[in-house]
Protein backbone atom coordinates (compact mmCIF):
# COMPACT_ATOMS: atom_id res chain seq x y z
CA UNK A 1 0.00 0.00 0.00
CA UNK A 2 1.32 3.25 -0.99
CA UNK A 3 1.09 5.66 2.06
CA UNK A 4 1.98 8.79 -0.19
CA UNK A 5 -0.26 8.11 -2.71
CA UNK A 6 -3.32 7.73 0.08
CA UNK A 7 -2.29 10.82 1.55
CA UNK A 8 -1.87 12.89 -1.90
CA UNK A 9 -5.98 11.32 -2.59
CA UNK A 10 -7.37 12.61 0.70
CA UNK A 11 -7.25 16.22 1.20
CA UNK A 12 -9.07 16.11 -2.71
CA UNK A 13 -11.80 13.33 -1.11
CA UNK A 14 -12.72 15.55 1.97
CA UNK A 15 -12.75 18.70 -0.25
CA UNK A 16 -15.66 16.72 -2.19
CA UNK A 17 -17.40 15.57 1.03
CA UNK A 18 -17.32 18.91 2.38
CA UNK A 19 -18.29 20.76 -0.87
CA UNK A 20 -21.49 18.18 -0.98
CA UNK A 21 -22.56 19.36 1.93
CA UNK A 22 -21.30 17.41 4.55
CA UNK A 23 -20.02 18.45 7.95
CA UNK A 24 -16.23 18.40 8.58
CA UNK A 25 -15.67 16.20 11.57
CA UNK A 26 -18.49 13.50 10.32
CA UNK A 27 -16.58 13.91 6.68
CA UNK A 28 -13.29 13.15 8.49
CA UNK A 29 -14.45 10.47 10.07
CA UNK A 30 -16.04 8.92 7.22
CA UNK A 31 -12.53 9.47 4.74
CA UNK A 32 -10.62 7.89 7.45
CA UNK A 33 -13.22 4.52 7.56
CA UNK A 34 -12.51 4.26 3.42
CA UNK A 35 -9.17 4.75 4.31
CA UNK A 36 -8.89 1.84 6.45
CA UNK A 37 -11.24 -0.13 3.88
CA UNK A 38 -8.90 0.79 1.48
CA UNK A 39 -5.74 -0.77 3.15
CA UNK A 40 -7.76 -3.85 3.41
CA UNK A 41 -9.12 -4.37 -0.13
CA UNK A 42 -6.19 -2.68 -2.12
CA UNK A 43 -3.61 -4.91 -2.05
CA UNK A 44 -5.80 -7.91 -3.73
CA UNK A 45 -8.38 -5.58 -5.69
CA UNK A 46 -6.77 -2.40 -6.46
CA UNK A 47 -9.33 0.27 -8.39
CA UNK A 48 -8.54 1.30 -11.43
CA UNK A 49 -9.55 4.90 -10.37
CA UNK A 50 -8.50 5.18 -6.28
CA UNK A 51 -9.59 8.48 -5.77
CA UNK A 52 -13.21 8.15 -7.40
CA UNK A 53 -13.44 4.77 -4.98
CA UNK A 54 -12.30 6.38 -2.00
CA UNK A 55 -14.97 9.13 -2.80
CA UNK A 56 -17.90 6.48 -3.34
CA UNK A 57 -16.53 4.40 -0.58
CA UNK A 58 -16.30 7.91 2.33
CA UNK A 59 -19.34 9.17 0.86
CA UNK A 60 -21.33 6.01 1.62
CA UNK A 61 -19.55 6.09 4.75
CA UNK A 62 -21.10 9.52 5.60
CA UNK A 63 -24.81 8.76 4.71
CA UNK A 64 -24.81 5.80 6.56
CA UNK A 65 -23.59 7.78 9.36
CA UNK A 66 -25.87 10.66 8.86
CA UNK A 67 -29.04 8.54 8.48
CA UNK A 68 -28.12 6.61 11.59
CA UNK A 69 -28.56 9.75 13.49
CA UNK A 70 -32.05 11.00 13.34
CA UNK A 71 -31.30 14.78 14.43
CA UNK A 72 -29.26 15.24 11.02
CA UNK A 73 -31.97 13.74 9.18
CA UNK A 74 -32.62 17.24 7.36
CA UNK A 75 -28.97 17.51 6.65
CA UNK A 76 -29.32 13.96 4.63
CA UNK A 77 -32.83 15.60 2.71
CA UNK A 78 -29.65 18.16 1.44
CA UNK A 79 -27.11 16.03 0.98
CA UNK A 80 -29.16 13.66 -1.20
CA UNK A 81 -30.01 16.12 -3.75
CA UNK A 82 -25.51 16.33 -4.48
CA UNK A 83 -24.84 14.95 -7.62
CA UNK A 84 -24.08 11.44 -7.56
CA UNK A 85 -19.84 10.27 -6.59
CA UNK A 86 -17.50 10.91 -9.68
CA UNK A 87 -14.14 11.22 -10.74
CA UNK A 88 -13.65 15.06 -9.86
CA UNK A 89 -10.89 17.65 -10.03
CA UNK A 90 -8.80 17.83 -7.17
CA UNK A 91 -7.73 21.50 -6.90
CA UNK A 92 -10.84 23.30 -6.57
CA UNK A 93 -12.00 20.56 -3.73
CA UNK A 94 -8.67 20.66 -2.03
CA UNK A 95 -8.92 25.21 -2.11
CA UNK A 96 -12.13 24.70 0.22
CA UNK A 97 -9.89 22.75 2.43
CA UNK A 98 -7.58 25.21 2.69
CA UNK A 99 -9.46 28.09 3.56
CA UNK A 100 -11.50 26.25 5.84
CA UNK A 101 -8.48 25.22 7.88
CA UNK A 102 -7.02 28.58 8.26
CA UNK A 103 -10.82 29.89 9.44
CA UNK A 104 -10.20 32.87 11.60
CA UNK A 105 -12.14 31.72 14.48
CA UNK A 106 -8.84 29.23 15.06
CA UNK A 107 -5.94 29.86 16.58
CA UNK A 108 -2.41 29.62 15.17
CA UNK A 109 -1.29 26.69 16.43
CA UNK A 110 -5.51 25.16 15.82
CA UNK A 111 -4.87 26.06 12.25
CA UNK A 112 -1.88 24.92 11.15
CA UNK A 113 -2.76 21.33 13.18
CA UNK A 114 -6.03 21.05 11.05
CA UNK A 115 -4.22 21.85 7.56
CA UNK A 116 -1.71 19.30 8.02
CA UNK A 117 -3.91 16.67 8.85
CA UNK A 118 -6.74 17.65 6.50
CA UNK A 119 -5.22 19.23 3.50
CA UNK A 120 -1.53 17.46 4.39
CA UNK A 121 -3.41 14.20 4.89
CA UNK A 122 -0.57 13.62 8.07
CA UNK A 123 -2.08 11.18 10.54
CA UNK A 124 -1.99 13.02 14.73
CA UNK A 125 0.97 10.94 15.52
CA UNK A 126 2.79 12.78 12.93
CA UNK A 127 1.71 15.74 13.47
CA UNK A 128 2.36 15.14 17.22
CA UNK A 129 5.47 13.82 17.19
CA UNK A 130 6.52 17.22 14.37
CA UNK A 131 5.34 19.55 17.31
CA UNK A 132 6.78 17.26 20.03
CA UNK A 133 3.52 17.16 22.39
CA UNK A 134 1.50 13.87 23.56
CA UNK A 135 -0.48 12.08 20.66
CA UNK A 136 -3.44 12.61 22.53
CA UNK A 137 -2.86 16.45 23.02
CA UNK A 138 -2.66 16.70 19.43
CA UNK A 139 -5.68 14.44 19.00
CA UNK A 140 -7.61 17.06 21.60
CA UNK A 141 -6.22 20.09 19.59
CA UNK A 142 -7.16 18.79 16.17
CA UNK A 143 -11.35 17.83 17.68
CA UNK A 144 -11.36 21.22 19.44
CA UNK A 145 -10.79 22.53 16.07
CA UNK A 146 -13.16 20.48 14.43
CA UNK A 147 -15.54 21.54 16.43
CA UNK A 148 -14.95 25.17 15.77
CA UNK A 149 -15.30 25.27 12.01
CA UNK A 150 -17.95 23.05 12.16
CA UNK A 151 -21.06 24.02 10.18
CA UNK A 152 -18.64 26.58 8.66
CA UNK A 153 -20.18 26.93 5.07
CA UNK A 154 -17.51 27.05 1.99
CA UNK A 155 -19.46 28.79 -0.91
CA UNK A 156 -16.71 31.28 -1.71
CA UNK A 157 -12.88 31.54 -0.85
CA UNK A 158 -11.78 33.03 2.52
CA UNK A 159 -8.78 35.36 3.51
CA UNK A 160 -5.92 34.43 1.25
CA UNK A 161 -3.79 35.75 3.68
CA UNK A 162 -4.67 33.97 6.48
CA UNK A 163 -3.74 30.74 4.65
CA UNK A 164 -0.58 31.91 3.63
CA UNK A 165 0.32 32.60 7.10
CA UNK A 166 -1.03 29.31 8.44
CA UNK A 167 1.44 27.66 5.49
CA UNK A 168 4.41 30.23 6.61
CA UNK A 169 3.80 29.44 10.49
CA UNK A 170 4.59 25.28 9.62
CA UNK A 171 7.32 25.82 7.24
CA UNK A 172 9.09 28.07 10.33
CA UNK A 173 8.46 25.13 12.89
CA UNK A 174 11.35 22.77 10.85
CA UNK A 175 10.85 19.18 10.76
CA UNK A 176 11.38 16.07 13.25
CA UNK A 177 10.35 12.74 13.85
CA UNK A 178 9.29 11.28 10.12
CA UNK A 179 8.25 14.61 8.90
CA UNK A 180 9.63 17.30 7.55
CA UNK A 181 7.24 20.08 7.98
CA UNK A 182 9.65 22.65 5.62
CA UNK A 183 8.89 20.69 2.39
CA UNK A 184 5.48 19.54 3.63
CA UNK A 185 4.75 23.34 3.49
CA UNK A 186 6.23 23.75 0.44
CA UNK A 187 3.95 20.78 -1.12
CA UNK A 188 0.73 22.74 0.20
CA UNK A 189 2.20 25.62 -1.17
CA UNK A 190 2.73 24.45 -4.53
CA UNK A 191 -0.79 22.88 -4.19
CA UNK A 192 -2.18 25.94 -3.36
CA UNK A 193 -0.25 27.54 -5.79
CA UNK A 194 -2.00 25.47 -8.63
CA UNK A 195 -5.10 26.49 -7.89
CA UNK A 196 -5.10 30.18 -7.10
CA UNK A 197 -4.09 32.56 -9.25
CA UNK A 198 -2.55 35.32 -6.70
CA UNK A 199 1.07 36.73 -6.54
CA UNK A 200 1.32 36.69 -2.69
CA UNK A 201 0.88 32.66 -3.13
CA UNK A 202 3.76 32.99 -5.66
CA UNK A 203 5.60 35.48 -3.57
CA UNK A 204 5.35 32.25 -0.11
CA UNK A 205 6.09 29.62 -2.52
CA UNK A 206 8.87 31.81 -4.08
CA UNK A 207 10.51 32.44 -0.33
CA UNK A 208 10.11 28.66 0.90
CA UNK A 209 11.88 27.84 -2.02
CA UNK A 210 14.76 30.07 -1.74
CA UNK A 211 14.94 29.41 2.20
CA UNK A 212 14.22 25.53 1.91
CA UNK A 213 17.53 25.84 -0.78
CA UNK A 214 20.40 27.16 1.85
CA UNK A 215 18.69 24.58 4.84
CA UNK A 216 21.79 21.71 4.14
CA UNK A 217 24.40 25.22 4.80
CA UNK A 218 22.82 26.47 8.03
CA UNK A 219 23.82 24.24 10.24
CA UNK A 220 27.60 22.37 11.10
CA UNK A 221 27.64 18.41 11.34
CA UNK A 222 27.31 19.60 15.61
CA UNK A 223 23.86 20.91 15.02
CA UNK A 224 25.54 24.76 15.91
CA UNK A 225 24.49 27.17 14.02
CA UNK A 226 26.24 28.51 10.83
CA UNK A 227 25.58 32.32 9.91
CA UNK A 228 24.82 33.64 6.49
CA UNK A 229 28.00 34.71 5.34
CA UNK A 230 29.92 31.44 6.65
CA UNK A 231 27.79 29.38 4.78
CA UNK A 232 29.58 26.85 2.51
CA UNK A 233 27.98 28.37 -0.82
CA UNK A 234 28.45 25.19 -2.81
CA UNK A 235 25.92 23.22 -0.41
CA UNK A 236 23.01 25.84 -1.67
CA UNK A 237 20.28 23.75 -3.59
CA UNK A 238 20.96 25.80 -7.20
CA UNK A 239 17.64 23.82 -8.53
CA UNK A 240 15.79 25.03 -5.97
CA UNK A 241 17.06 28.58 -6.20
CA UNK A 242 16.18 28.97 -10.04
CA UNK A 243 13.24 27.86 -9.37
CA UNK A 244 11.95 30.35 -6.36
CA UNK A 245 13.82 33.48 -8.22
CA UNK A 246 12.01 32.44 -11.81
CA UNK A 247 8.30 32.01 -9.83
CA UNK A 248 9.53 35.32 -7.85
CA UNK A 249 10.23 37.39 -11.01
CA UNK A 250 7.04 36.14 -12.66
CA UNK A 251 4.73 37.31 -9.63
CA UNK A 252 6.59 40.58 -9.28
CA UNK A 253 5.91 41.32 -12.66
CA UNK A 254 2.28 41.48 -11.92
CA UNK A 255 3.01 44.82 -9.79
CA UNK A 256 1.16 43.78 -7.01
CA UNK A 257 3.58 43.66 -4.78
CA UNK A 258 3.12 42.05 -1.08
CA UNK A 259 4.77 41.09 2.04
CA UNK A 260 5.88 37.89 0.60
CA UNK A 261 7.22 39.17 -2.55
CA UNK A 262 9.46 41.33 -0.88
CA UNK A 263 10.80 38.93 1.43
CA UNK A 264 11.51 36.70 -1.38
CA UNK A 265 13.25 39.18 -3.04
CA UNK A 266 15.64 39.95 -0.69
CA UNK A 267 16.05 35.48 -0.10
CA UNK A 268 16.62 35.86 -3.89
CA UNK A 269 19.33 38.83 -3.50
CA UNK A 270 20.97 36.58 -1.04
CA UNK A 271 20.96 33.27 -3.20
CA UNK A 272 22.14 35.15 -5.75
CA UNK A 273 25.80 36.71 -4.77
CA UNK A 274 28.56 34.31 -5.27
CA UNK A 275 30.09 34.98 -2.10
CA UNK A 276 29.39 36.82 1.16
CA UNK A 277 30.94 39.99 0.02
CA UNK A 278 29.70 40.34 -3.29
CA UNK A 279 25.76 40.68 -2.19
CA UNK A 280 24.08 43.34 -3.43
CA UNK A 281 23.45 45.10 0.27
CA UNK A 282 22.55 48.59 -1.36
CA UNK A 283 19.29 46.91 -3.30
CA UNK A 284 18.64 44.60 -0.21
CA UNK A 285 17.87 47.70 1.46
CA UNK A 286 15.68 49.15 -0.53
CA UNK A 287 13.63 45.89 -0.64
CA UNK A 288 13.13 46.57 2.85
CA UNK A 289 11.92 49.75 2.73
CA UNK A 290 9.27 47.67 0.56
CA UNK A 291 8.75 45.47 3.18
CA UNK A 292 8.84 48.36 6.23
CA UNK A 293 6.52 50.66 3.85
CA UNK A 294 4.22 47.27 3.39
CA UNK A 295 4.25 45.70 6.74
CA UNK A 296 4.60 48.46 9.13
CA UNK A 297 6.92 45.74 11.07
CA UNK A 298 9.42 46.64 14.08
CA UNK A 299 11.18 43.33 13.07
CA UNK A 300 11.71 44.52 9.82
CA UNK A 301 12.86 47.68 10.85
CA UNK A 302 15.49 45.97 12.80
CA UNK A 303 16.58 43.82 9.87
CA UNK A 304 16.81 47.04 7.65
CA UNK A 305 19.60 48.61 10.17
CA UNK A 306 21.57 45.53 9.68
CA UNK A 307 21.06 45.74 6.10
CA UNK A 308 21.83 49.12 6.17
CA UNK A 309 25.30 48.36 8.30
CA UNK A 310 26.48 46.35 5.39
CA UNK A 311 25.59 48.29 3.12
CA UNK A 312 26.92 51.99 4.71
CA UNK A 313 28.84 50.81 7.39
CA UNK A 314 28.71 49.81 10.81
CA UNK A 315 28.28 53.60 12.34
CA UNK A 316 25.06 53.68 9.95
CA UNK A 317 23.95 50.58 10.75
CA UNK A 318 24.32 51.51 14.65
CA UNK A 319 22.54 54.97 13.77
CA UNK A 320 19.25 53.05 12.42
CA UNK A 321 18.82 50.58 15.49
CA UNK A 322 19.23 53.91 17.85
CA UNK A 323 15.92 54.62 16.33
CA UNK A 324 14.32 51.31 17.52
CA UNK A 325 12.62 49.82 20.80
CA UNK A 326 15.74 48.15 22.65
CA UNK A 327 13.64 45.15 23.61
CA UNK A 328 12.69 43.89 20.14
CA UNK A 329 13.75 40.32 19.63
CA UNK A 330 17.24 39.94 18.62
CA UNK A 331 17.79 43.76 18.97
CA UNK A 332 20.61 43.11 21.62
CA UNK A 333 22.24 40.28 18.75
CA UNK A 334 21.92 43.27 16.14
CA UNK A 335 23.73 45.70 17.88
CA UNK A 336 26.68 43.11 18.77
CA UNK A 337 27.05 42.11 15.55
CA UNK A 338 27.30 45.98 14.15
CA UNK A 339 29.96 47.11 17.46
CA UNK A 340 32.15 44.26 16.66
CA UNK A 341 32.36 45.46 13.08
CA UNK A 342 33.08 48.94 14.10
CA UNK A 343 36.01 47.53 16.56
CA UNK A 344 34.22 47.70 19.71
CA UNK A 345 35.40 44.08 20.65
CA UNK A 346 34.61 44.49 24.68
CA UNK A 347 31.22 45.68 24.27
CA UNK A 348 30.14 43.49 21.01
CA UNK A 349 31.53 40.74 23.57
CA UNK A 350 29.34 42.07 26.67
CA UNK A 351 25.93 42.15 23.99
CA UNK A 352 26.28 38.68 22.74
CA UNK A 353 26.53 37.39 25.96
CA UNK A 354 23.61 39.20 27.21
CA UNK A 355 21.60 38.34 24.07
CA UNK A 356 22.77 34.96 24.15
CA UNK A 357 20.02 35.08 27.58
CA UNK A 358 17.20 36.11 25.54
CA UNK A 359 17.51 33.79 22.71
CA UNK A 360 15.23 31.62 21.70
CA UNK A 361 16.12 28.50 20.90
CA UNK A 362 19.62 26.12 21.42
CA UNK A 363 21.08 26.40 18.30
CA UNK A 364 21.31 30.66 18.51
CA UNK A 365 21.87 30.91 21.75
CA UNK A 366 25.00 28.58 21.66
CA UNK A 367 25.60 30.67 18.84
CA UNK A 368 25.83 33.55 20.51
CA UNK A 369 27.78 32.09 23.15
CA UNK A 370 30.29 30.96 21.31
CA UNK A 371 30.20 34.42 19.39
CA UNK A 372 30.88 36.18 22.71
CA UNK A 373 33.69 33.82 23.64
CA UNK A 374 35.19 33.91 20.69
CA UNK A 375 35.49 38.33 20.94
CA UNK A 376 36.45 37.23 24.55
CA UNK A 377 38.98 34.53 24.28
CA UNK A 378 40.74 36.67 21.02
CA UNK A 379 40.84 39.32 23.72
CA UNK A 380 42.41 37.48 26.18
CA UNK A 381 44.62 35.42 23.96
CA UNK B 1 12.80 1.20 37.80
CA UNK B 2 12.00 4.65 39.25
CA UNK B 3 12.26 7.74 37.78
CA UNK B 4 14.35 10.77 38.65
CA UNK B 5 14.14 14.03 37.42
CA UNK B 6 18.14 16.39 37.18
CA UNK B 7 17.55 19.67 36.97
CA UNK B 8 20.39 21.83 36.20
CA UNK B 9 20.12 25.30 37.63
CA UNK B 10 21.03 28.76 36.19
CA UNK B 11 21.14 29.69 39.71
CA UNK B 12 20.31 28.98 43.45
CA UNK B 13 22.66 25.89 43.47
CA UNK B 14 25.86 26.15 44.70
CA UNK B 15 28.35 27.72 42.79
CA UNK B 16 30.64 24.95 40.69
CA UNK B 17 33.85 24.56 41.36
CA UNK B 18 35.18 25.14 38.07
CA UNK B 19 32.51 28.00 37.59
CA UNK B 20 33.15 30.57 34.42
CA UNK B 21 30.37 31.97 32.96
CA UNK B 22 30.39 30.02 29.53
CA UNK B 23 31.06 33.47 27.59
CA UNK B 24 34.59 33.26 28.73
CA UNK B 25 35.40 29.92 27.62
CA UNK B 26 36.57 29.32 23.69
CA UNK B 27 34.33 27.94 21.13
CA UNK B 28 36.08 24.75 21.42
CA UNK B 29 35.13 24.71 24.84
CA UNK B 30 31.49 25.16 24.52
CA UNK B 31 31.64 22.45 21.49
CA UNK B 32 33.46 20.08 23.84
CA UNK B 33 31.10 20.90 26.56
CA UNK B 34 28.18 20.03 23.96
CA UNK B 35 29.15 17.21 22.59
CA UNK B 36 29.41 15.65 26.45
CA UNK B 37 26.03 16.62 27.00
CA UNK B 38 24.59 15.33 23.44
CA UNK B 39 26.87 11.83 23.80
CA UNK B 40 25.84 11.51 27.68
CA UNK B 41 21.82 11.20 26.25
CA UNK B 42 22.92 9.10 23.44
CA UNK B 43 24.46 6.67 25.75
CA UNK B 44 21.46 6.82 28.22
CA UNK B 45 19.22 6.20 24.95
CA UNK B 46 21.09 3.42 24.14
CA UNK B 47 20.99 1.53 27.44
CA UNK B 48 17.07 2.98 28.01
CA UNK B 49 17.60 5.02 30.99
CA UNK B 50 16.54 8.26 28.56
CA UNK B 51 13.34 9.64 28.95
CA UNK B 52 12.99 13.30 28.05
CA UNK B 53 15.31 15.95 28.82
CA UNK B 54 14.72 19.67 27.32
CA UNK B 55 17.13 22.73 28.06
CA UNK B 56 14.74 26.28 29.11
CA UNK B 57 15.29 29.61 28.92
CA UNK B 58 16.15 31.85 31.50
CA UNK B 59 13.55 34.13 32.22
CA UNK B 60 10.76 32.67 34.19
CA UNK B 61 7.73 34.40 36.27
CA UNK B 62 6.06 33.58 39.06
CA UNK B 63 2.52 32.92 38.84
CA UNK B 64 -0.11 33.22 41.59
CA UNK B 65 -4.01 32.89 41.55
CA UNK B 66 -5.02 36.49 42.94
CA UNK B 67 -8.87 35.44 43.51
CA UNK B 68 -12.10 35.70 42.15
CA UNK B 69 -12.85 37.55 38.76
CA UNK B 70 -9.17 38.97 38.80
CA UNK B 71 -6.41 38.27 36.85
CA UNK B 72 -3.28 36.40 37.90
CA UNK B 73 -0.64 38.00 39.76
CA UNK B 74 2.95 37.75 38.34
CA UNK B 75 5.89 38.55 40.72
CA UNK B 76 7.43 42.18 40.40
CA UNK B 77 11.08 42.51 39.61
CA UNK B 78 12.69 40.31 42.15
CA UNK B 79 14.22 37.82 39.92
CA UNK B 80 17.68 37.71 41.50
CA UNK B 81 16.39 36.05 44.29
CA UNK B 82 14.70 33.31 42.53
CA UNK B 83 16.34 29.66 41.74
CA UNK B 84 16.16 29.24 38.28
CA UNK B 85 16.43 26.17 36.13
CA UNK B 86 18.33 26.03 32.84
CA UNK B 87 17.17 22.42 32.30
CA UNK B 88 16.00 19.14 32.73
CA UNK B 89 16.33 15.45 32.18
CA UNK B 90 14.59 12.46 33.26
CA UNK B 91 16.24 9.52 33.60
CA UNK B 92 14.49 5.72 34.79
CA UNK B 93 16.79 3.75 36.29
CA UNK B 94 16.94 0.54 38.50
CA UNK B 95 18.57 2.48 41.45
CA UNK B 96 18.89 5.51 43.56
CA UNK B 97 22.91 4.64 43.46
CA UNK B 98 22.56 4.56 39.52
CA UNK B 99 20.61 7.91 39.42
CA UNK B 100 23.57 9.38 41.41
CA UNK B 101 26.25 7.90 39.73
CA UNK B 102 25.04 9.58 36.22
CA UNK B 103 24.09 12.99 37.81
CA UNK B 104 27.62 12.78 38.35
CA UNK B 105 29.22 12.01 35.67
CA UNK B 106 26.97 14.78 33.73
CA UNK B 107 28.54 17.40 36.15
CA UNK B 108 31.37 16.27 35.44
CA UNK B 109 30.83 17.64 31.92
CA UNK B 110 34.28 19.91 30.39
CA UNK B 111 34.36 23.52 30.94
CA UNK B 112 36.27 25.95 30.89
CA UNK B 113 40.20 25.15 30.17
CA UNK B 114 38.76 21.86 29.62
CA UNK B 115 38.00 20.91 33.04
CA UNK B 116 35.29 19.17 34.48
CA UNK B 117 32.67 21.70 36.08
CA UNK B 118 31.79 20.14 39.28
CA UNK B 119 28.22 21.97 38.56
CA UNK B 120 25.69 21.27 41.76
CA UNK B 121 22.97 19.40 39.95
CA UNK B 122 19.85 18.76 42.12
CA UNK B 123 18.53 14.89 41.90
CA UNK B 124 14.72 14.54 42.43
CA UNK B 125 13.03 11.11 42.52
CA UNK B 126 9.53 10.70 40.95
CA UNK B 127 6.67 9.67 43.27
CA UNK B 128 5.29 7.31 41.95
CA UNK B 129 1.02 5.87 41.75
CA UNK B 130 0.62 3.32 45.00
CA UNK B 131 1.20 0.15 44.38
CA UNK B 132 -2.62 -1.60 43.74
CA UNK B 133 -1.70 -4.40 46.03
CA UNK B 134 -0.25 -3.55 49.99
CA UNK B 135 0.86 -6.45 51.94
Amino acid sequence: MDDVMLRSLTPGVLGILVRRGADFAAAEDAVQDALAEAVRVWPADRPRDPKGWLVTVAWRRFLDATRADAARRRREDLVEEQPAPGPATAVDDTLQLYFLCAHPSLTPSSAVALTLRAVGGLTTRQIAQAYLVPEATMAQRISRAKRTVSGARFDRPGDVATVLRVLYLVFNEGYSGDVDLAAEAIRLTRQLAAGIDHPEVAGLLALMLLHHARRAARTASDGSLVPLAEQDRGLWDTASIAEGVGILQTALARDRLGEFQAQAAVAALHADAPTAEETDWVQIVEWYDELARLTDSPVVRLNRAVAVGQADGPRAGLAALAKLDESLPRYTAAAAYLHERDGDLARAARLYAEAALKAPDLAERDHLTRQAARLNSRRSG
Amino acid sequence: MAKYLLLKHYRGAPAAVNDVCMDQWTPEEISAHMKYMHDFAARLEGTGEFVDGQALAPEGTFVRYDGEGRPPITDGPFAETKDLIAGWMVIDVDSYERAVELAGELSAAPGAGGNPIHEWLELRPFLTEPPTITE
